[in-house]
């Protein structure tokens, strides 16, 4: 409210009144790449209008419609539908498990710096404090960013076919998410009741506990429920490289062409997504 | 901050959802057969390292790295071409997934709709937001599989997943923005007796463009991402010759792979931060 109106937007021109380039030089840039990447992606509308793509996209239309829906075929697929819920869930569980204690050895004013430390010697404050913070944060970085795909076809190889790979895949990859977010909320609280609990004499867990965790949670709980919301699409899909779930289906319908129920899949899959979203969101409303 | 008591949820409500957690948690883990004991027991963890020890050192023979380098410039190319193919998608179907701008709200209050036109234009959002749910739904690596049958293997069905599936996601997020704009300067320009296209131009759009450009950079980040693995059904990019290292046992190239996906999507993670410092 006190700022003066007229001096912020001032400071945005450059002193020396020069005009910049950058703009320019920028969309030049730009210009070059998606030149470039149309080239690289061999894009090609004229595609389709050739006959065999106008005659596959209707071989595929007229082969989805109408959907199958024979009890026998909704029956079969009942069990992967739930399966695809129980990945998710176990995957976010293990998550959690390594999001948890990740993400406390990865925020920065738990583990080296700030209000918690100021008495710890130095060496206390590297060995112990700065070391363990680096590696956290190292593994959280590797485990996010290797996509969910590539961890659950790693751990097909490892475990099997199945959705036990396709609970490892979302636990290790969301697990780095997870961890990743927990310490960003975690050092973005605010620091006057630990510094209130610390001069009172609180032991460093003690701090943690009645300082930090109650102002923390909501936003934890939150944010686990969202990945959980995100855990269901990606359950569901992970099966395409044998990782159990809908996926699996979906795959071998679409490779047999059975374009109908790849259209009933589809349909169940936007009813688990919306019936998780619905109670995620419902439990969130309550929450904030 | 200092929350009143009465706001909190109630002890009772926590209890239940608490306990349905459990239970889903409880069922979960018997249909999904997780058995944590044998993956950290000893066969397990010796199992872990056996296959990390393979994975080193990455392949950095030169053809490793061409291969790796070319399926990284097709991934970039693939996440840049599909986003802004789902920026093109995305603008004329926001409008339609808009309810002020079709019906409703600042723009119809002076010049009322004709029921009948009213009708119309309600039917024209519901088909709107109608068609953006399908493309949103359908995840990309199912519209993947559907454009590698229609127009073949290669990078342009990846292309066309990514921009079809981003396109239902940025309409939705499009809409929800020029349905938030802020009413005060719309009402300005309707005083003045800019007609509801004006006012679209010069009062709505103004607004909407810095939010517009940003979500559009959020996704081709979430794009880059999925760009590497679409090639597990045939969609070019990183993806395939990570199926292929992964289903011939070649770690050491799987490795290099992997690293290059770490740089591709670094890189573009830093593009898209500084992109939007520059531009929004």
């Amino acid at each position: 409210m006190a700022r003066i109106p007229s001096a912020a937007p001032a400071d945005r021109f450059p002193a020396s009144g020069r005009r910049s380039r950058f703009p320019y030089l920028l969309t030049a840039i730009l210009a070059a790449s998606v030149v470039y990447s149309l080239r690289a992606a061999q894009v090609d509308p004229r595609r389709f209008f050739e006959g065999d793509v106008l005659a596959n996209v209707a071989r595929f239309v007229r082969g989805a419609l109408p959907p199958e829906l024979s009890r026998e075929f909704l029956g079969l697929m009942l069990r992967p539908a739930l399966e695809t819920v129980q990945i998710s869930v176990m995957g976010t569980a293990i998550a959690v498990l390594i999001g948890i204690p990740l993400g406390l050895l990865a925020t920065s004013s738990l583990t080296w710096r700030g209000v918690l430390h100021e008495r710890a010697s130095r060496a206390g404050r590297w060995g112990l404090g700065f070391v363990p913070y680096a590696l956290a944060r190292a593994a959280l970085s590797v485990f996010r960013s290797i996509p969910e795909y590539v961890w659950a076809f790693m751990f097909v190889r490892a475990v099997g076919l199945g959705p036990f790979p396709g609970v490892l895949a979302i636990g290790v990859a969301y697990g780095g998410m997870l961890g990743k977010v927990y310490s960003e909320i975690l050092e973005s609280m605010n620091p006057r009741p630990l510094e209130t609990l610390h001069a009172a004499g609180a032991s460093r867990l003690g701090v943690v506990l009645y300082g930090l965790v109650p102002q923390a949670l909501p936003n934890v709980v939150a944010y686990t429920l969202y990945r959980w919301e995100c855990a269901i699409r990606a359950s569901a899909i992970l099966g395409f490289v044998g990782a159990g779930g809908l996926g699996q289906q979906i795959e071998l319908s679409m490779r047999m062409f059975q374009f109908n129920e790849v259209l009933t899949l589809l349909a169940v899959l936007f009813v688990l997504v919306a019936a998780v979203d619905f109670a995620s969101a419902r439990i969130r409303a309550r929450l904030a | 901050m200092a929350r009143l008591p009465a706001a909190r949820p109630s002890r009772a409500w926590a209890l239940w959802v608490g306990a349905g957690f459990a239970a889903l948690l409880l069922w979960s883990w018997q249909g999904t057969g997780v058995d944590l004991a044998s993956l950290f027991g000893r066969e397990g963890l010796r199992q872990i390292a056996v296959y990390v020890r393979k994975l080193f050192p990455p392949d950095l023979s030169a053809a490793a790295l061409s291969a790796a380098g070319a399926g990284a410039v097709e991934t970039f190319a693939i996440s840049l071409i599909g986003s802004l193919l789902a920026v093109a998608i995305a603008l004329p179907m926001s409008l339609l997934a808009t309810r002020t701008l079709l019906y409703r709200g600042i723009l119809f209050e002076g010049r009322r709709l004709h029921p009948g036109a009213r009708a119309v234009r309600l039917g024209f959002y519901a088909a709107g937001k109608a068609a953006l749910n399908v493309l949103r739904t359908i995840p990309e690596i199912v519209w993947a599989l559907i454009f590698v049958f229609v127009v073949g293997l290669g990078p342009f069905p990846g292309v066309l997943a990514l921009g079809v599936h981003t396109g239902g996601v940025l309409g939705k997020l499009f809409g929800e923005v020029l349905e938030d704009v802020d009413p005060a300067p719309l009402e300005a320009l309707q005083a003045t007796g800019a007609s509801r296209v004006r006012i679209l131009i010069y009062g709505v759009l103004p607004q909407a463009l810095p939010q517009f450009v940003s979500y559009a950079l959020y996704r081709w980040e979430v794009n880059i991402r999925a760009a590497a693995v679409l090639g597990f059904v045939g969609a070019g990019g990183l993806g395939q010759r990570i199926y292929v290292a992964i289903s011939l046992f070649h770690e050491q190239e799987l490795m290099t792979l992997i690293l290059a996906i770490y740089a591709i999507v670094t890189l573009v993670d830093a593009l898209s931060a500084y992109l939007r410092s520059r531009l929004v």
